[in-house]
């Protein structure tokens, strides 16, 4: 006998009613937890197993997903719990991954495909803008694709060329995506949870350098915050956060810069200087008032980012804050990013990647009056 | 065996138990496994272009690549769309010069394939066709002006995929196919027995994601039909310059598939092929490649000059294998085709032409706030600014017409 999934195929991105029958199976199938220190990586694990307790037509598939557990073992045990219909290696095709994705999107599934290194995401950079961003818009909304598309990006972990790429910026600018980069362990788990969830495709960039960063969380409280977000409309979605609060600039940052903005603030707190950090989390869609409301009460910014500054997430930052908060600023807004050259090789990375002293020069830049 | 929110269990879950016609066709005639999934020896032909039904042992076949011929109630159903396609080709460059539409690739020529691709599925199948498919599109039943809508000019796609079962049409080569295998790989995780046909040209098979596609379906064992048109041109590259391969069938092997050759201006044999193929697919064969020989009769598009890289010879031979002429002779030598059936059927086609040109010449409104409304299921922020200061536009605009006036 073939095997079947008790979802709708007519569900095509509604599969509510699937979710909201499995929430509650899903807290009763979990370990209970209260309050302990875990992984980014067992973060966005923990929220992929939650995702396919409670929906049964998630399915997570990609290059050694299965029984090795990914790469960076973000994947592992979900295809030792869920079965190898569930969690699934594919043939070592990037374009097929996610061409794939965009067929059982279409036809009742909620995929979810690992594109195991930034870099490696290339091949399927035609899928990706040419049909994962443009379905919903070129069927006039009859098709909705309700996929994630992870993606470990950016550097500062040793690793070889094109392991290391900060590729956020390709998909920001493709009109259709939702672009997602979780900073913190908590916000991995809400963020992958609510991209699963979302009936549009979400670009999920995992940093890859925070992947074994560690934090006290609670993950009961975290479901139960997840079961809420629908009625409560708190989700993560265009919402930035307040990473550290402050009044003499704002650091503007967003993934794998995150916790270097709040070790520069931590630094500049020493010297007297109040910075506030910013988290953006999504980079599309982008949250225009936490950001403004920070620049104008500070007068001051900076924006963070690995990348490449040229063309770049950062530059649109910079460009809209300019839009939104020109009479507030006491000083032109400053960016510190990656050099535009390729990704380093491992031993020259450090000099690439924008660190606590680039930081703190550039809030020095900012034309203080003392 | 059910996955359902519920089943977590252990980590093997129960392969389906798959057909095994490779294994059949050995047993049963001795032949082998290439042999099997080599295309025949010679192409699948049933009718040849004048019209005659061929003897049997010069159809092509062999054993293990053994097709009954169609029953007759089909052959007149495809002779029907055949007629019809032909019209809608004809009418649709007709709209083109009078400038009613943008473009249309005609696949005038290549009605053959066009009816028999749609005609070999059931309800419940999915058809992932190419931007040069309009008369299959319509032939599964997707309106005739809703199928233009693509190259109308005020929306990119005109139908519902989902309520058609009908991919839609788009200019990327090839990318389809994987859209295909995923649709069916989602059926058969569901247990359904959904049949996927996916369309693609001879151009086509050089793109990378025509061999993933192909290498999926085949690694995952999945009901998907790869039906290859080929009508000799990517634009004007000619095949000799895409591949090299002794056909585009023989492609299939390589991905642990089975492959066969049909010739594409016989809807007989094409719709022997097809549903042998479609039937096996659905009991659980894994997919297969069929590739047709045909020939686009008329340019790439209105834009394209093909004097520039074919001769009037050519296209000459080709006429004479005309699709709808032999299938007429055909039927009317076996008594099942006469003036009065074809003055009906002269009707219909008739009848969708008009229905294309009132509908293609009518000026449907767009709507500016359209732009906003599809690109997101849950819009941002950003569009809504965007949408706000377009409608501001708009409002304007229209006061200052007002003011002129």
């Amino acid at each position: 006998m073939s095997p079947t999934v008790t979802t709708s195929s007519e569900a095509n991105g509604n599969v509510s009613a699937a979710t909201a029958r499995a929430a509650a199976s899903a807290a009763a199938t979990a370990e209970a937890t209260g309050p302990q220190s875990i992984t980014m990586a067992k973060a966005l694990n923990t929220a992929m197993a939650d995702a396919m307790h409670a929906d049964a037509s998630v399915l997570v598939f990609g290059e050694d997903v299965g029984l090795l557990g990914g790469v960076f073992r973000i994947t592992d045990g979900l295809t030792k719990t869920f079965g190898e219909q569930r969690c699934f290696d594919t043939p070592l095709a990037e374009s097929g991954i996610v061409g794939m994705a965009v067929g059982m999107a279409m036809n009742g599934m909620r995929p979810v495909v690992e594109m195991q290194f930034d870099a490696f995401a290339y091949p399927a950079f035609q899928q990706i803008v040419s049909h994962v961003a443009k379905m919903h818009n070129r069927t006039r909304g009859a098709v909705t694709l309700p996929m994630v598309i992870r993606v470990p990006y950016g550097g500062g972990i040793g690793g070889v060329e094109h392991h290391c790429d900060s590729s956020e910026s390709y998909y920001a600018h493709t009109a259709g995506l939702k672009v997602f980069t979780p900073a913190t362990v908590a916000d991995a788990y809400r963020m992958l949870r609510e991209a699963i969830d979302s009936d549009d495709p979400v670009m999920f960039m995992e940093p890859k350098k925070l992947y074994w960063s560690k934090d006290l969380v609670d993950l009961d409280e975290l479901r139960a915050q997840h079961s809420a977000n629908g009625e409560a409309g708190t989700s993560s979605e265009g919402r930035a956060a307040v990473a550290r609060p402050g009044t003499d600039a704002t650091l503007i940052a967003y993934g794998p810069s995150v916790p270097t903005a709040l070790a520069a603030a931590a630094a500049a707190a020493e010297e007297g200087r109040s910075l506030e950090v910013i988290d953006v989390r999504t980079l599309v869609p982008f949250d225009d008032e936490t950001v403004a409301a920070s620049v104008n009460k500070t007068g001051r910014a900076v924006v963070i980012a690995e990348a490449h500054g040229f063309a770049s997430v950062s530059s649109e930052i910079v460009a809209r804050v300019q839009e939104r908060c020109f009479h507030y600023l006491a000083a032109p807004i400053r960016r510190v990013t990656g050099f535009d050259v390729p990704y380093p090789a491992p031993k020259l990375e450090h000099y690439y990647l924008p660190g606590v002293d680039r930081i703190l020069d550039a809030v020095d830049d900012l034309q203080w009056e003392d | 065996m059910t996955i359902s929110a519920d089943h977590t269990a252990s980590g093997h879950t129960e392969r389906p138990v798959d057909a095994d016609p490779v294994a059949e066709a050995v047993r049963k005639f001795g032949i082998s496994v290439e042999d099997y999934m080599l295309p025949a020896r010679h192409q699948i032909q049933m009718v040849d272009p004048d019209g005659r039904l061929k003897p049997e042992d010069e159809q092509g076949t062999e054993p293990g690549h053994e097709y009954p011929l169609p029953g007759d109630d089909e052959l007149m159903v495809a002779y029907e769309q055949l007629v019809v396609g032909r019209r809608v080709n004809d009418q649709n460059s007709a709209l083109v010069r009078q400038g009613r539409m943008a473009v249309y690739p005609s696949s005038h020529g290549q009605e053959a394939c066009q009816v028999a691709a749609a005609l070999c599925l059931s309800g419940g199948d999915w058809m992932f066709p190419t931007y040069r498919d309009a008369v299959a599109v319509m032939a599964r039943g997707v309106d005739p002006v809703e199928a233009m809508t693509i190259f109308r000019g005020d929306w990119h796609s005109g139908f519902d995929p989902l309520k058609h079962k009908v991919g839609i049409q788009c200019t990327p080569l090839t990318t389809q196919l994987l859209h295909a295998v995923g649709v069916a790989h989602a059926a058969k995780l569901r247990g359904e027995d959904t049949v996927v046909l996916a369309m693609c040209g001879d151009g086509a098979t050089s793109e990378g994601d025509f061999h993933e596609a192909l290498n999926f379906a085949a690694v995952f064992h999945l009901p998907v039909i790869f039906f290859v048109q080929n009508n000799k041109y990517a634009i004007s590259v000619p095949l000799a310059h895409q591949s090299v391969a002794p056909s585009l069938a023989h492609k299939a092997v390589g991905y642990g598939m089975a492959g066969e050759r049909v010739d594409g201006n016989d809807v007989v044999a094409l719709l022997a092929v097809l549903d042998r193929a479609v039937k096996l697919a659905r009991e659980g064969s894994g997919p297969l490649l069929v590739e047709a020989n045909t020939y686009r009769m008329q340019a790439h598009t209105n834009a394209d000059d093909d004097t520039r890289y074919r001769e009037n010879s050519e296209v000459a031979e080709w006429r004479a294998k005309d699709p709808i002429s032999r299938m007429k002779t055909y039927l009317t030598d076996r008594g099942l085709l006469d003036g009065q059936v074809e003055a009906r059927i002269l009707e219909k086609a008739e009848a969708v032409a008009t229905q294309l040109r009132d509908g293609l010449s009518e000026d449907v409104p767009v709507d500016p706030q359209g732009l906003f409304r599809h690109v997101f299921a849950k819009p941002t922020p950003q569009l809504k600014e965007q949408s706000a200061m377009l409608a501001d536009e708009l409002a304007r605009d229209a006061a200052s017409e007002e003011a002129e006036k």
